[in-house]
Parts: C-alpha cells; structure tokens; sequence
C-alpha cells in the first residue's frame, strides 16, 4: 500500500514551533470532556424535570413535556448547533451583542453546551418518564393513602426508585452524549474529533491521527461506563434492582 | 433584522436536489445497513469462534466512536483502499457523495446488527431445532424459519432506527457534500442568509421525523402480534 506510516508523528511540531500534535490532541480531549460534562449536566437537570412532568396528572404539564421532547428529538444536532449558534443569536439583541464582543471559542463552548444539553434532555426526559411509569400504580396510591401529597410523593416515594431504575439507559445516553459532542466541530468547537483532523491536514498521517482518536474515545467510553456502572451499585436498593451491570 | 424568505422560494430547485440525495443516502444506507446488519448478526451468533468474535469487535468499535469521526475515517481510507486494490498510481477521486454512502452503509450495519440479533434471538429455540429435525440445512432454518420471523418482529424498531438515520445522514456536511443541510447551507453562505436556511431546514426535519414515527407508532400497534 502507498500509505508510509510513522508513528512518531505525535512528537513532531506544529508549524511555528512551540507545540507538538500530542499537545493539541491533549487540549482537544479537554474540550470534549468539559463540553460532555457540562452538556451532561443540564441535560439531566432539564431531563429529569420534563421526564417528571410528562407523569403527573395535569394535562398542559403533560402536554408541555410531550412538545418538548418532540421538538428536541425531531431535528438533527447538527442543525440545531447551527440553530444555536447561526440564528438565535440573530432573534435576541442582547445575545448578539455578547456573541460579538466575546472570545468567539467562548461563544462556540456556551452554544455546544446549550445545544447538546438541550437535545440530550429529551432523551433524558423520555428515559425518566419511562422509569416512573414502570413503577407499580400501587406505590403512587399508597403514598397517597398515607397522606402525602403529591410533591411528596415523587420527593419520597416515587422519584428515588426511578432514578435508580434510569440508571442503565442514562449510561448509554451519557456515552451518546460523548460520541456527539464531536459534532460541535461544526460550529468551530477545536475538539477531540476536530485536532485529530487538523493533525491529518497539516501532517498528511491521517491514519495515525484518526487512530489515536479512536482509541482515547474508546477508553473515555470505557471509564464512563465503568463509572456509571459503580453508581449503579452504590445506590442499588437491597433487594430490589439486583447486582445490576458488573 | 430584516427576514427574506424569498430566498428559499428562489433557490428551490436547488434545495430539492439536495433532499433527494439526503433521501437516496436514506434508502441506501438502510437497505445495505440491514443487509449486511443481518449478516454480522448472524455471524456473531455463530459458533464458529472467531467469525463471532469479529463480529463482535466490528460492531463494538462502530458504536464506540462518533459518527462524524468515523465518516473521516471512510473519507481518508476509502481512496487508499481503492488505490491499494487497483495498484493505480494515484488515489482516484471517488467524491464526498458517493463516500457518504459507503460510509453510512457500514456504519449503519452495526446497529441494524444489534437490531437483527435481538430479533433473532427472541425466536424460541424450538423453532430451530424443529427445523434442523425436519432436515432443513443451517441456511434453509435461517432463510426460512428464522430470519423472516426476526424481521416482523424488529420491523418497527428497524424503521425508527432509520428515521434516526435520515436525521443523522444530514452530517455529511463535515465532508462538504451537498444533501439537504449541505445545499441550504451553500445557498445561506453565498446570500448571507443562513437565519432563513437554517430555520426552514428544521423545519422540514421536524416534520418529516414526526410525521414518519407517527406513522412508525400506528405501524407498530397494527402489526402487534398478541401473545
């Protein structure tokens, strides 16, 4: 094959000296984990309270879940990053104003963050709502009998057992999260996916570049499972959800 | 600002050959991504070893990374194994369009695999052995006891796998190929008018997305089989 491979390409500069392709690698793992974690966040907060929302017994509470879910699953992320990042700032004055007087990297990171987190909350969301109404009706009627209301309920009763009962499909929404991050380099976001390109571009070793991104998403994916995989075991209620993942 | 919706009028026709190729990459990855998903799912359920094993670590890795690195990947290799294949001198240009779809087939296979192999698998054992016993061969059990089952059961998860498909064909756009996105995108860029491009394509996405898993529900509930 005419491919000449040379693995040592990593330690080799960019042009301009200072840096080596490593260190740009390096940085863009941190963009991706800090975009992840962040997008993860509100993705679970928002989640969390439109999964909610969608079991309680008001119907405009419902059908306010429903839309937002159907609104954030229904496009790709793709065009809702540009959404974010191309036309809301059009839509609100003051927005656009911070877009253009901040360090346009800030203005990528808060804009895939948003976004992600947004399109990951219906996920979420629809994840919780599941996990709720897989609970028996009879743990929502007795805690009603027992005189608590329904904030109470989902506080004590009902919410408690279904996070734990999310937990496994949350795991593989969080490695989704992960692996789509990578699509901020759309909107310019110099991530993981992005450096790993721009090394191909500037060296011409794209195989060893796009090998060595696959590996480190390999190994974040790992940890995040192995991580999610302990919580789920620590939290395990004794005699209820069993063992669960190793 | 001003809005010039206009400009979507103007550029139709445009507009339109991009959707046709963002559908055709649609249908063709799913038909391809379903053949061959089928075959990896077979073959992980093989017991032959280390076909199983292949398979496995095929479909793993595919999960594994993101797709807008694994459409890189194809976009970087594809040339260089055509080139490797036909000893020409030069990598030969094969275009971002028709690497999309090589791409897209292969990466969809290994999630139509898992779809395939749950569906194989909830077909009751007994099925098998009947077969075997009647005299039918691995290939005649599978083609015709087996698989035709799989598929009637896993038909409405298949389906919502490809409406997930046609909303993530649109990231052909990191490789400059011009499916829906991609011409509104190159229209926006060239008028200056992306806040009108890009909101009418989400809206076209979400329609079509919600009316296809409407349909994909009603489907659903029809075709039940009661137990």
């Amino acid at each position: 094959m005419a491919y000449d491979f040379n693995w040592g390409v990593f330690f080799e500069e960019l042009p301009g000296g200072d840096t080596e392709y490593w260190e740009i690698l390096l940085e863009g793992v941190g963009w991706t984990l800090a975009v992840s974690a962040l997008a993860w966040a509100i993705a679970l907060a928002v989640g969390a309270v439109v999964g909610t929302i969608r079991t309680t017994d008001r119907p405009w509470l419902v059908r306010l879940g429903n839309a937002w879910v159907e609104l954030f699953r229904n496009i790709p992320l793709i065009v809702q990053l540009f959404l974010w990042y191309f036309v809301v700032p059009e839509l609100v004055p003051p927005l656009k104003r911070w877009a253009i007087a901040a360090d346009p990297t800030t203005v990528q990171f808060a804009m895939a963050v948003v976004g992600l987190g947004l399109f990951t909350s219906a996920r979420i969301a629809e994840q919780v709502r599941a996990g709720i109404q897989s609970l028996p009706r009879g743990q929502r009627m007795a805690a009603m009998a027992l005189g608590l209301t329904t904030p109470q309920a989902y506080r004590h009763v009902l919410l408690p057992m279904a996070f734990r009962i999310v937990i496994p499909p949350l795991t593989s929404e969080t490695m989704n999260l992960i692996k789509n991050s990578s699509v901020a380099l759309t909107i310019g976001l110099a991530e993981l996916t992005f450096r790993s390109r721009e090394m191909g571009e500037y060296t011409f070793h794209f195989f060893e570049a796009f090998t060595a991104a696959t590996l480190i998403y390999v190994a974040i994916a790992m940890t995040a499972n192995r991580v999610m995989a302990f919580i789920e075991r620590k939290v395990a209620v004794p005699g209820f959800i069993a063992g669960g993942a190793k | 600002m001003a809005f010039d919706f206009d400009v979507i009028a103007r550029s139709l026709p445009y507009l339109w050959k991009g959707f046709r190729y963002t559908v055709e990459l649609t249908a063709i990855a799913a038909t391809g991504g379903i053949f061959f998903g089928t075959l990896l799912a077979l073959a992980r359920l093989s017991s032959v070893k280390p076909l199983a094993l292949a398979a496995a670590g095929y479909v793993n890795l595919m999960r594994s990374i993101p797709l807008v690195l694994v459409i890189f990947w194809f976009f970087f290799l594809v040339p260089v194994l055509v080139q490797g294949i036909t000893g020409a001198e030069r990598p030969p240009q094969i275009g971002a369009e028709r690497t999309a779809i090589i791409t897209f087939i292969m990466f969809e296979a290994a999630y139509f695999c898992e779809i395939m192999r749950a569906g194989i698998q909830s077909i009751p054992k007994g099925q098998v052995y009947a077969s075997y016993a009647l005299g039918l061969t691995y290939g005649q059990t599978m083609r015709l006891v087996v698989l035709p089952q799989a598929f009637r059961n896993m038909i409405p998860v298949l389906l919502t796998q490809t409406v997930i498909l046609f909303q993530d064909t649109s990231l052909v756009y990191v490789i400059s190929a011009t499916d829906f996105l991609g011409a509104a995108s190159k229209v926006g860029q060239r008028d200056g008018r992306l806040v009108e491009m890009y909101t009418f394509v989400a809206v076209v996405y979400f329609v079509i997305s919600v009316t296809l898993s409407h349909f994909v529900r009603r489907l659903q509930k029809r075709i039940a089989v009661i137990r």
